[in-house]
């Protein structure tokens, strides 16, 4: 995977800029508020899980280049202290907490098993290496997941409680040029290469249409 | 409404509402509505369990009728205006987000995927799309050679069907391409965005039918509730009201009526007597365990939490479960395939404006001639317009993209259409609902759902994702990729003439106990081809009108 950069196709863009417009709610700043304020401590998972964590998610979502990255293991680490469920527990899954602490564990087996160390410690490369493997359920520290199906982890549970936590951020909202909170206000141009005055502005290739 | 007093309390999630003699008024953000309050140990006509599409018609209807109505609910009363946030992850307070478990050969996502959890059900955070049955899913055995009949004539859904449009004030086109014909929807068709005019020309250019979606959301003003502003976060709760879903429309009339709304109320167990005949529910309220008692109880809790309580609520005169001598609690559950194919466009779209599915095709649910028709049964399509996080968790449950290259697609998430179908699957006695070991923090069993494919089901998807495929790339559409999936619940207490086959009959009343009543989605006995909120309304609102006529006859 190449990650040295990313451009985002509407680089003046911020959702941020309508927070004193009518497209944002008393309920709405409270909730983002919140979220960018108040980042929650570890509670859940031990230091060491915590540390594998955290570098999988610099991997499954890059932020380089940004100098306060979106901050992305904290609020899992939240959601699994409190209990928040996602409604679907597979049966061939154990439950979401037991699932997690597996997973980390097994993360850093396979880390253990190819290079000898922990998956915080290796390049970038090797870390995207053993996602990938993951990714594909091909294991080399099998004994260490147990009962714990590989890739439905990997899909179902890590990468999907990830981004669910990252393209939640207004800085997630505004790179892909989504048009973020909207309400009361909404919107009222619906056509194709329309935008109302409260968009990010057509990015220059749909401007050439 | 007199009467009006100003509270402030707690999150709605925290604390009942609906008490004191008042509930919340969803039409403002802290006021209240007087409620009439009954007493557990009074004996009310009907405890309704469950206040979506089924419970909340029969609420207001039989309310209206006169009964004595307290209709319970597992999720909170909310006020959308202060309640509802702009934000996925807050909102995800709609949906029934307990441990259920999966299993089976192609286990089902469950919470957001189809089940809520509130005062209004699934329809607080359903995306509107109000389609009806094609007549001869009425009778699909019988007509089309597949599936089960329903006990009811398609005439006489079509009049609810009306009904209930009616009461949702459904915008919709002049003329609807498909099926028998109907009158004017009682509200004009949104303007349509340009995620459904991709839809428009792809179909355009493979020369087949498309239509404006009618939708359960306002295109004028409606009572208290203002015209959709195109905010387009209809998935995760509608916060003007525009939305027309049973929360504002039906709960309001059934708290006008007299009827009185139980929110945070888990209802464990129906009790029985021993006569077998129903006595009321346990119910689970502000810190303990209540009984409600009751002359009739109606089962409206979806097609997983319904044949739960039925299965919990077995005694030694039901040992098996309430209403279960025919062994088809919980069997025969379906969804609907919901695959979909998605592209990139050199226009931009921005699908996040406006309700996700503006634009519609339902060409397979009556293209029975077609010589590529492979399958039984049918599906629609419908354009999208899902939000960055449920796009992308879509995006890497499929295919487990991860690092830039996912920054990179998300980064075209304004240049991006798709077409998702909503397939009909064939109720398999297999699939199906069951109690499991383990136990909730009530103490009550756990669900298991157990589900997978047949073969048929499997060449429809398949159809389906060749034709959306075509579709799109006819629409100039780029770079397409697939993703599967299902969406909705149907059946699982399937209605019927025969005891021996269906759990309760053509009214909702249990084959096994006379005054133990089942009305919503699982009464279905087929899925058919579209969503199905509005044959839950409409089945609903016919199944009041013959309870209110066996009332009347001395019979209820
Ligand atoms: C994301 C999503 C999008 C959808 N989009 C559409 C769409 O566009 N068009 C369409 O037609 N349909 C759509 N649907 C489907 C539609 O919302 C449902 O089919 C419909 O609401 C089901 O009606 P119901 O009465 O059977 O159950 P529900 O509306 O789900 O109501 C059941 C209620 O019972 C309560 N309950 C359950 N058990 C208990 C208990 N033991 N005690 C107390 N209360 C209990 C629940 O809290 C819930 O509020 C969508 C669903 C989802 C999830
Ligand atoms: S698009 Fe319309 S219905 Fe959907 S949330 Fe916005 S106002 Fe409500």
């Amino acid at each position: 995977m190449t990650d040295d950069r990313f451009d985002s196709p509407y680089p003046r863009y911020d959702v941020l800029e309508k927070w004193d417009t009518p497209s944002y709610n008393d309920q709405t700043r409270e909730a983002l508020a919140k979220r960018m304020d108040e980042v929650p401590p570890r509670r859940f998972f031990t230091a060491a899980e915590f540390t594998t964590l955290q570098a999988v998610c610099a991997r499954v979502v890059p932020q380089p280049g940004r100098a306060a990255p979106v901050p992305i293991a904290p609020f899992i680490d939240s959601d699994l202290h409190a209990g928040r469920g996602t409604g679907t527990r597979y049966a061939a899954m154990p439950d979401d907490r037991t699932a997690w602490r597996q997973g980390m564990a097994a993360i850093d087996a396979e880390a253990k098993a190819r290079h000898g160390s922990t998956f915080a410690e290796l390049a970038d490369a090797q870390q995207d290496s053993i996602l990938s493997a993951i990714n594909q359920g091909e294991c080399a520290a099998s004994g260490a997941w147990r009962d714990l199906p590989a890739q439905d982890f990997f899909r179902k549970l890590l990468l999907k409680w990830i981004v669910s936590v990252y393209y939640v951020h207004p800085a997630a909202m505004s790179e892909i040029g989504y048009g973020g909170p909207a309400s009361p206000r909404g919107y009222v141009r619906l056509g194709p290469n329309e935008a109302d005055p409260w968009e990010a502005p057509l990015s220059e290739k749909g401007a050439r249409q | 409404m007199s009467g009006r007093v100003s509270v402030l309390d707690d999150a709605a999630e925290l604390r009942p509402r609906a008490v004191s003699g008042r509930a919340p008024d969803v039409f403002s953000r802290e006021d209240c509505v007087p409620m009439a309050q009954f007493r557990d140990e009074e004996e009310v006509d009907f405890a309704i369990v469950g206040t979506g599409c089924g419970g909340g018609v029969l609420a207001a209807k039989l309310a209206e009728a006169g009964g004595s109505v307290v209709a319970f609910d597992a999720g909170p009363f909310f006020r959308p205006l202060a309640d509802f946030a702009s934000d996925e992850r807050e909102q995800e307070k709609l949906y029934w987000l307990e441990e259920r478990i999966s299993d089976g050969e192609n286990p089902i996502e469950l919470g957001s995927n189809n089940s809520g959890r509130c005062v209004g059900g699934s329809t607080v955070h359903f995306q509107m799309v109000a389609l009806r049955f094609r007549p001869e899913w009425f009778q699909a055995r019988t007509k089309l050679g597949y599936g089960a009949d329903w006990p009811v004539d398609w005439r006489e859904m079509w009049r609810y069907y009306e009904e209930v449009e009616k009461a949702c004030s459904i915008s919709g086109p002049i003329r609807y391409p498909w099926g028998p014909k109907r009158g004017r929807y009682p509200y004009r068709a949104h303007e349509v965005n340009a995620a459904g005019l991709v839809l428009a020309r792809g179909a355009e250019a493979l020369g087949i039918d498309w239509a404006p979606t009618p939708l359960c959301t306002l295109s004028a003003p409606h009572g208290k509730s203002p015209p959709c502003v195109y905010r387009g976060m209809c998935k995760i709760g509608c916060s003007t009201n525009a939305k027309q879903s049973v929360l504002v429309t039906y709960i309001p009339r059934a708290l006008a009526a007299g009827a009185e709304i139980r929110d945070l109320a888990t209802v464990g167990r129906i009790e029985t007597d021993r006569w077998g005949r129903a006595t009321g529910v346990a119910y689970f309220r502000e810190g303990r365990w209540r009984f409600q008692k009751a002359r009739h109880v109606i089962v409206a809790g979806y097609s997983i939490e319904t044949p739960r309580l039925l299965l919990n609520s077995h005694s030694a005169r039901h040992p098996d479960g309430l209403a279960n001598s025919s062994g088809l609690v919980g069997r025969h559950l379906m969804v609907h395939s919901n695959h979909a194919v998605w592209a990139e466009f050199d226009e931009e779209i921005r699908w996040y404006k406006g309700p996700p599915s503006m634009a519609c095709c339902e060409h397979w649910n009556y293209a029975d001639d077609d010589p590529t028709k492979d399958f039984d049964g049918g599906y629609a399509f419908m354009s999208q317009g899902p939000l960055p996080s449920d796009f992308a968790t879509s995006i890497v449950t499929n295919s487990g993209e991860f690092g830039m290259d996912l920054r990179a697609r998300m980064a075209k998430y304004n240049r991006m259409a798709g077409l998702k179908m909503v397939g009909e699957t064939m109720p398999q006695a297999d699939n199906r609902v069951t109690l499991s070991e383990g136990k909730d923090d009530l103490g009550l069993p756990r669900p298991r759902v157990t589900f997978g494919y047949c073969d048929n089901d499997k060449r429809l998807y398949a159809h389906a994702l060749d034709f959306m495929g075509r579709m799109i790339e006819a629409a100039e559409g780029k770079n397409r990729f697939e993703t599967e999936g299902t969406a909705h619940l149907m059946g699982g207490c399937r209605m019927g003439e025969d005891p021996k086959t269906s759990v309760v009959n053509a009214d909702g009343r249990s084959w096994d106990v006379p005054n133990l009543w089942v009305c919503d989605g699982s009464l279905m006995p087929t899925g058919g081809g579209v969503n199905p909120s509005m044959t839950i309304l409409a089945n609903a609102a016919r199944i009041a009108d013959r309870m209110i006529a066996a009332g009347r006859r001395g019979e209820v």
